[in-house]
């Protein structure tokens, strides 16, 4: 095998200019993909983190056909007592959870004694909030980050609209489960700027505060939000999480608990699937340029080498070997690419790094980009580059290992 | 017993809906050791003859038998096994590999076709090296040496395998008259020393005169066999 890696190199080192060019297609390539994974991947890790961090969670659990009406907020299908605490016991016993905390979410009418608008409240024991969800505080753009019995952080959007500051008196005016109306006084203690996800009219008061507009008896959550101590075993534990929870089953023997993640709480996961897109058609054009460059220098190799194709072939090669010497020339050339696109990819994410670029997304201004590739990436991309080499070169190199050695020979 | 016995081949080609006769009914023996050349002119089929002793045509009559096997039925792959074992080649333009050096050129058939051990095959390389005259060559490529240096190491190649039999198409055709007799020479030499059977076509009436055994070609037919010291028509 090592003699038939050393006629392949030397084959492609005869025709240098042309190997270099295609190698150097082949890295442009690997380099421009590695780039795009790296910075896309970067702003994509951002956004998600900015999504769940600052109000959604890493996932979350509700009662079971809750988030069909998630759009009504409907109180009508809270979590009640026992299954809270049997939630509680659960959700404690997981070692993947970093924290969790109760949300009571209800839709209601916001008011400043001369304009009235409407709002989604979100109610929260705040300790657990702020660390289930760590960006909220930053979000307070105005006032406080504490909110207090009695307090209301409102949306930047109401707080604009019906020119409130912080300090500013307003009332909550709610319908409760029982279908009568009970409103409550609430100090502004702070403007929200807006979530980046469905949170342009979200306000959020204290959980006993809620409790008491709704006039609820007893403990009621409509939702628990989860962040966990690896983002990357999402799925992994939403799994184990799901299997745990549909123990719990109702009078009527159906599951309690639902649980979602945030890709299905969130319109951003369809901008998380665009760039994933985006990256999979940035890597079917690598294997494109690949196989068509590779493709085209092999089947001009052989075209140039039909009498020595003829020679070997007629000094008894075995058509296995004339076929590899070829396969091993495109493997050659991919690997060549792949190895100098990861060295000069790799070197130009290091840059980016270096010149500390800046980029905004919504609300935050001058975002440092972090580009970063994971090995993993490298791996499969570099094994993608090769074996495409192999198969581009399979067509010419089987037309070499097929030909007639008489036909070869007499080739001009 | 021969080393070649032809009986009867003959080999057709077809040019459209027309069907050419390159071949009619050829019959000869070849021994082992023998120094044979197939002369005649151009068209006259001592390349198609030369192609199906080197199994790499079959006959499309008759019967050919190389070294106790019928080559007229192997196939491709059994063909290439066929040749790299007992067939050696010399070619008119040398053929010589150009990313290989002198010493590559004459390993080669060894090493991707034989795989023989490393040991032995630079001893049997050296040894072909030192035969031919190319020893201090031996890290050249083919583009840094003469047309007669060059076929010199095509019948090192042809015959570091130890073959049976060496066939050589017009091998001198691109050498000048000098260098000719000094390759044919060789031949000779490499004949005597390994008792290999070559057979080389030619049409150059001055260099027939090498061939210890001569066959007559003539529009595909053979027209008569001279042994040297007489002639034997038929």
């Amino acid at each position: 095998m090592g003699n038939l890696f050393k006629i392949a190199i030397r084959n492609l080192l005869r025709y240098k200019r042309r190997t270099l060019l295609t190698a150097s297609l082949i890295t442009v390539g690997v380099v421009f993909v590695l780039v795009f994974i790296a910075v896309s991947g970067t702003f994509k890790n951002m956004m998600i983190a900015q999504i769940t961090d600052s109000s959604i969670g890493h996932l979350q659990v509700h009662r079971k056909g809750y988030v069909a009406s998630i759009e009504t907020l409907p109180i009508n299908l809270n979590i009640k007592g026992g299954a809270i605490a049997k939630l509680e016991t659960i959700l404690a016993e997981q070692p993947e959870i970093a924290s969790w905390s109760p949300r009571i979410k209800f839709g209601g009418m916001f008011s400043n004694f001369t304009e009235t608008s409407s709002i989604r409240i979100t109610a929260i024991d705040p300790e657990k909030e702020f660390r289930t969800a760590p960006l909220l505080p930053a979000r307070v753009m105005d006032g406080s980050k504490d909110l207090k019995r009695g307090e209301i952080l409102i949306p930047e959007l109401l707080a604009r609209g019906m020119k409130m500051k912080p300090g500013d008196i307003a009332v909550i005016v709610a319908t409760n489960a029982d279908g009568s109306v009970n409103g409550k006084q609430f100090t502004v203690t702070g403007i929200l700027e807006s979530a980046t996800g469905p949170g342009g009219r979200d306000g959020y008061i204290h959980m006993d505060d809620a409790r008491e507009v709704l006039r609820m008896d007893g403990q009621q959550v409509s939702e628990f939000a989860i962040r966990l101590k690896d983002f990357g075993q999402l799925h992994k534990f939403s799994d184990k999480l799901e299997g745990l929870l549909s123990q719990t089953l109702n009078q009527q023997n159906k599951p309690v608990f639902e649980i979602h993640t945030w890709e299905k709480l969130s319109p951003f996961f369809n901008i998380a699937r665009m760039i994933d897109l985006m990256t999979f058609f940035i890597k079917i054009m690598l294997i494109a340029i690949v196989l068509i460059s590779i493709m085209n220098v092999m089947i001009m190799a052989v075209y140039e080498r039909i009498r020595e194709i003829g020679t070997i072939a007629a000094i008894g090669t075995k058509p296995g070997t004339i076929l590899n010497m070829f396969v091993i020339e495109g493997f050659c050339m991919g690997i060549a690419g792949a190895i100098i696109g990861n060295i000069v990819g790799i070197g130009l994410i290091f840059i980016l790094n270096m010149l500390k670029l800046t980029y905004d997304f919504g609300r935050d201004k001058g975002i440092v980009l972090q580009a970063n590739i994971s090995p993993a990436d490298i791996l499969v991309i570099s094994a993608t580059v090769i074996i495409v080499s192999v198969i581009a070169s399979l067509q010419p190199a089987l037309k070499a290992s097929r030909m007639e050695p008489i036909k070869a020979l007499r080739h001009v | 017993m021969s080393l070649l016995i032809a009986d009867q081949i003959g080999k057709n080609y077809q040019v459209g809906e027309v069907v050419i006769p390159a071949l009619r009914g050829v019959s000869f023996e070849i021994e082992p050791s023998s120094f044979v050349s197939f002369i005649g002119p151009s068209g006259s089929g001592k390349t198609t003859l030369l192609n199906l002793i080197g199994c790499l045509d079959s006959p499309t009559t008759g019967r050919l038998t190389v070294a106790g096997s019928d080559v007229g039925k192997l196939d491709r792959r059994q063909g290439a096994a066929f040749r790299g074992a007992n067939i050696g080649f010399i070619f008119q333009d040398f053929n010589l590999l150009p990313v290989l050096t002198v010493y590559e050129n004459i390993e080669y058939p060894l090493l991707m076709v034989q795989k023989v051990p490393s040991g032995e095959r630079r001893k049997r390389v050296s040894a072909l090296l030192e035969a031919v005259g190319m020893a201090d060559q031996r890290d050249k490529y083919p583009d840094q040496i003469s047309g007669g240096q060059k076929q010199r190491v095509a019948v090192a190649r042809a015959l570091v395998t130890n073959p049976k039999l060496v066939l050589a198409d017009e091998p001198t055709a691109n050498l000048d008259h000098k260098t000719a007799y000094l390759v044919l020479e060789l031949m000779k030499e490499m004949r005597n020393e390994f008792k290999t059977t070559f057979i080389f076509s030619t049409h150059d009436p001055k260099i027939v005169g090498e061939a210890e055994i001569i066959y007559m070609l003539e529009d595909g037919e053979l027209k008569g066999k001279e042994i040297k010291g007489g002639r034997n028509n038929g």
